[in-house]
């Protein structure tokens, strides 16, 4: 049965986590909701993934308050999540989408599945061990996984931070056909060309802090804030 | 998942073999509870299969030291108990655990050394003076120590010479607590002196430079006994068939079957019952 | 003594079959309890959890002595399974090799179901993957680790002499395996035929390690 609850949109409110002492996000107010894709940017250490975390909902804030649809939790099953080094399961490509649906409740037909890996053009390697898979070749098996979730909002934690040029094509372009079906991305990266390249909106963090939040344009031809100023010339920011 | 259905087949199968192989044995078959001494001897492998040709019934021999054996029979994990310790047997019945004892048949000890002879005991027909001769010495001596048959005898020898190494415990004298086979492997590697059962002497295939350096003395005689354990105190006890068991082995038939079991030429043991005791 | 294999004694085959029985049912059952048991203390937080894991590690050195004398105790006809008369079986054997090796795998397990869960966790837990299912998973994708642990339970209650003895009675034609046949046959001082009987153990033992390497490899080239 589809489920048919939505989580979105994502409100975060003052949210701050800090693990120990050390404080990871401090002040982080927005909201994701439908729409073009947004680029959570910024350099290493920023809180980039510890937000896109806190937004799928594997982490808990230590202060302020995260809503979903207006709902304390999440509930919805249609919300998927990439992580930047996937852990393949031990089994064949395929079963490996099935694994995913099945945990999805989505039926686990043979069209659809034959659908997805053909989406993320692994259909050829069905049957192959999914451990034996390049880099890039296990980051789109992770996508299939996640689009089987047929999902209304997919997290990406910088799904090409390790992959070739020519490999982060082949993943870059399924993001954006994702994107054109309607489903919200979020992802993260520090590579700044990435961010150019697929962002409509832009959050910029550093030191765990929201510096900016703005359309694409508006970032990258007016960054207010220095720490965005300095990132977008090419300093590092520390 | 796969594996799981193979497990459970798996596990399914050994369940039913086991279920179908133990209804098939309880019916005609008897726990003996006997000393790893006669085991050892080989008398069971030689009788046994004469007995079950004749009624069909399974001789479980559970071969343990004296001590143990007989408590065995007190816990009623055996149907039977044929051990060669006339005074813990006749303990036995005295606390009510076994209904009668019967003769059966004697085998000898031997006293069993080094070729090197420390305590130059060697031909002598007296196995006290021999022991008081080893005492004097301090030659090294073995003992089984594990409240066997054979280590109750060799206690009652040296007590008969009165000596006490066993309280005293001299260097010596090297109590091991284990059967006769060890117990022949412990002094054959130390070298020392050892009092053994003829029969496990016999047979034992680990002889090295050990030989026997005194027999025939009337105190060495080993008498064996058959008792079955009181149904009163175990009900579970098969009294019908270990009494079938008992009645063969004193039997002409069971007699001669004792008779006839030689090692090397050899007769190990001396069918000797009577009629009850 | 190679001619007692090779002239195919029935008596021989018979102890090596009764052998290979006791030790496989004792493994699969050990499994049967211990892996669930492992990959439950791996995935859940309890009250007493840490104390539980030092208990099960420390159980992995459980003299064998004691566990035939714990098991003698239990199904000895005075004891309380006694009306089951499973006391000198070959059930008993089963039961104390699973007592002993059952620590050993669900120890060895829940070491390497928590160490697969640390890895998994972030993944399964985006994809929704509830408590039970987790156990399944976690337990199949660690298969050729459990199989190296299964082979270690084996090969460990295969070795079992002592706590055998003390609960099957090392009865000829009933109870007698080949451990116990060896003891016996070093108590008589029969040593060639003891260290023959030795060495077809060890290539027994060495022959189901190789068919279970076999299998792994033939699986990892089908499902990585």
């Amino acid at each position: 049965m589809r489920d048919l609850t939505s989580d979105l949109p994502i409100r975060f409110d003052d949210v701050a986590l800090a693990v120990g002492e050390t404080r990871i996000l401090s002040g982080v107010t927005l909201t994701f909701a439908i729409g073009p894709p947004t680029v959570l940017l910024g350099p290493n250490g920023s809180g980039k993934t510890t937000l896109l975390k806190l937004a799928m909902g594997l982490l808990e804030p230590t202060q302020g308050r995260i809503t979903f649809a207006q709902r304390p939790r999440p509930t919805s099953r249609r919300r998927a999540f990439v992580f930047q080094k996937p852990m393949m399961l031990r089994r064949t490509v395929a079963k490996n989408v099935a694994y995913s649906l099945k945990m999805a409740g989505v039926p686990q037909t043979r069209p659809r599945l034959a659908g997805l890996l053909e989406q993320v053009g692994l259909a050829a390697f069905a049957d192959r061990p999914a451990r034996r898979l390049s880099g890039g070749e296990q980051q789109r098996l992770a996508l299939a996984r996640a689009l089987a979730r047929d999902p209304e909002i997919i997290f990406l934690d910088e799904p090409t931070a390790s992959l070739d040029p020519f490999a982060t094509k082949g993943v870059e372009d399924i993001i954006t056909g994702i994107a054109r079906a309607g489903v919200k991305v979020v992802m993260t990266t520090h590579d700044l060309g990435q961010a150019r390249r697929l962002a409509s909106d832009v959050v910029f963090l550093a030191k765990g802090r929201l510096c900016e939040n703005a359309p694409a344009d508006a970032f990258f031809n007016n960054p207010t804030t220095t720490e965005a100023q300095r990132f977008l010339a090419g300093d590092l920011v520390i | 998942m796969h594996m799981r259905r193979v497990a459970l087949s798996a596990m399914a199968g050994c369940v039913l073999f086991l279920g179908v192989h133990a209804s098939h044995a309880q019916d005609k078959s008897i726990v003996v509870s006997s000393t790893t001494s006669t085991q050892d001897s080989g008398l069971f492998g030689s009788i046994l299969p004469m007995f079950k040709a004749k009624t069909g019934i399974d001789v479980r021999v559970v071969a343990q030291g004296t001590g143990q054996a007989l408590d065995t029979g007190r816990r009623g994990d055996a149907d039977v108990v044929f051990v060669h310790a006339r005074s813990l047997e006749e303990k036995f019945i005295a606390e009510g655990f076994g209904v009668k004892r019967f003769d059966v048949m004697y085998n000898d000890f031997v006293l069993v050394g080094p070729k090197a002879d420390p305590a130059k005991v060697k031909g002598g027909k007296d196995i006290l003076s021999a022991l008081e001769a080893i005492h004097g010495k301090g030659a090294a001596f073995v003992s089984r120590g594990d409240k066997s048959g054979t280590h109750a005898a060799e206690l009652a020898l040296w007590k008969a010479a009165n000596l006490d190494p066993a309280v005293a415990k001299p260097s010596w004298y090297k109590e091991i607590g284990q059967g006769m086979g060890a117990a022949l492997n412990t002094a054959n590697a130390m070298p020392a002196y050892l009092l053994a059962d003829r029969g496990t002497w016999i047979s034992f295939k680990n002889k090295g430079d050990m030989e026997i350096v005194i027999e025939g003395d009337q105190r060495l005689f080993n008498q064996y006994g058959i008792i079955l354990v009181n149904p009163a105190k175990h009900p579970n006890v098969k009294k019908e068939v270990g009494q079938a068991f008992i009645d063969w082995i004193l039997s002409d038939d069971g007699q001669n079957a004792i008779r006839a079991y030689k090692i090397e030429g050899q007769q190990l043991f001396f069918p000797n019952a009577r009629g009850s005791d | 003594m190679l001619d007692l294999i090779l002239s195919g004694d029935a008596n021989f085959y018979a102890i090596v079959r009764l052998s290979l029985f006791v030790t496989f049912s004792a493994t699969v059952i050990a499994a049967l309890i211990g892996m669930p048991m492992g990959a439950f203390v791996a995935l859940n937080r309890f009250p007493g959890r840490d104390a539980l894991i030092v208990v099960l590690n420390g159980f992995m050195g459980l003299p064998p002595v004691v566990a035939g004398l714990a098991v003698f105790l239990l199904l000895s006809r005075s004891g309380p399974l006694g009306p089951l008369g499973l006391l000198f079986t070959p059930l008993a054997m089963i039961i104390v090799q699973a007592v002993l090796i059952t620590p050993i795998i669900a120890a060895l397990t829940r070491q390497v179901v928590e160490d697969l869960w640390a890895e998994y966790r972030e993944e399964l837990l985006a994809m929704g993957v509830g408590p039970a299912d987790r156990v399944g998973t976690l337990l199949w994708d660690a298969r050729f680790s459990l199989v190296t642990i299964l082979l270690a339970g084996f090969g460990r209650a295969a070795a079992e002499v002592g706590a055998v003895i003390i609960v099957g009675g090392n009865i000829d034609g009933f109870t007698r395996v080949m451990t116990t046949t060896i003891a016996l046959e070093t108590s008589k001082g029969n040593l060639p035929l003891a260290v023959g009987l030795g060495l077809v153990l060890i290539v027994l033992v060495m022959i189901v390690n190789a068919l279970a390497w076999g299998v792994r490899r033939w699986s990892e080239r089908h499902a990585g």
